[in-house]
């Protein structure tokens, strides 16, 4: 906790759930996600340059069913916060602000995100199986 | 004798380096530039994923030394881990209270990314260059 005594802000116990909140502490989970998600995407380059034994430890952890899991998870974070981000970097240029289209956006972030995440791994599975 | 101040410096002195350190907009900025170029790169990478995912190792590895493949690949690296330490940066400087803690943790996410983005640069240049 914080080691000096000074007023705190209105915590999140006090609001009522509201979309907005959701897009926004997603961002931010997402985006920690990603971050491991990165080291596990330099760990594929460097097993790819290591050979084909250390690339196979790589592909046998990535297609075991933890890291199923975690793809998938990994490959959600990664459209949310593309979506999300579009969605942040439009508003920093001032728009969408109304209360309106503020939660229209937030909406869309999630459903295009979710559908993304659908189509990636419905062609993962559909290549799968014709190969 | 109770005459004397106690304190000679001005108040100045003491408030001094403790407020803003004047890379607040740089950080905002820079943020938002490799936000927009990880939207590009970020897009590209799904497809590359999607055309490695079936291919066996020499062809992956083929797709990789392709020059074009090469850049935007380490292009998308070094972008990809100076956003996630910008972003860890500002979720480490909100929830990290304690003063020690939270320059370890910002001390210790950059040394992992630059080794990490340092190690996939090195692998993909080493797959490019058929070291």
């Amino acid at each position: 906790m914080a080691d000096t005594q000074r007023p705190l802000s209105p915590h999140l116990s006090v609001y009522k759930w509201q979309v907005q909140m959701v897009t926004s502490i997603l961002h931010r989970a997402t985006g920690m996600a990603l971050a491991v998600g990165l080291l596990l995407a330099a760990w594929g380059l460097v097993a790819l340059a290591g050979g084909e034994e250390r690339f196979g430890h790589f592909t046998a952890f990535v297609g075991s069913p933890v890291g199923i899991i975690l793809l998938v998870g990994w490959s959600w974070s990664l459209f949310y916060h593309l979506c999300n981000g579009i969605r942040h970097l439009v508003q920093d240029g001032g728009y969408g602000y109304e209360i309106v289209q503020f939660v229209r956006s937030s909406w869309a972030s999630i459903v295009l995100s979710l559908l993304l995440t659908a189509a990636v791994w419905a062609y993962v599975l559909t290549l799968g199986a014709a190969a | 004798m109770s005459a004397y101040p106690k304190e000679y410096r001005n108040p100045l002195k003491k408030a001094r380096g403790l407020g803003s350190a004047q890379h607040g907009v740089s950080h905002w900025w820079v943020q938002r530039v490799t936000a927009v170029a990880l939207v590009g790169l970020g897009v590209w990478l799904v497809t590359l994923v999607l055309r490695v995912l079936h291919a066996d190792y020499a062809a992956a590895r083929e797709l990789v030394a392709r020059p074009w493949n090469a850049v935007l690949l380490i292009a998308f690296v070094v972008t990809a881990f100076w956003h996630a330490v910008l972003g860890l940066q500002v979720v480490i400087e909100d929830y990290v209270h304690t003063r020690w803690k939270e320059i370890a943790l910002l001390t210790a996410i950059k040394f992992v990314a630059v080794l990490a983005a340092l190690a996939g640069v090195l692998a993909v240049l080493r797959i490019a260059l058929g070291a």
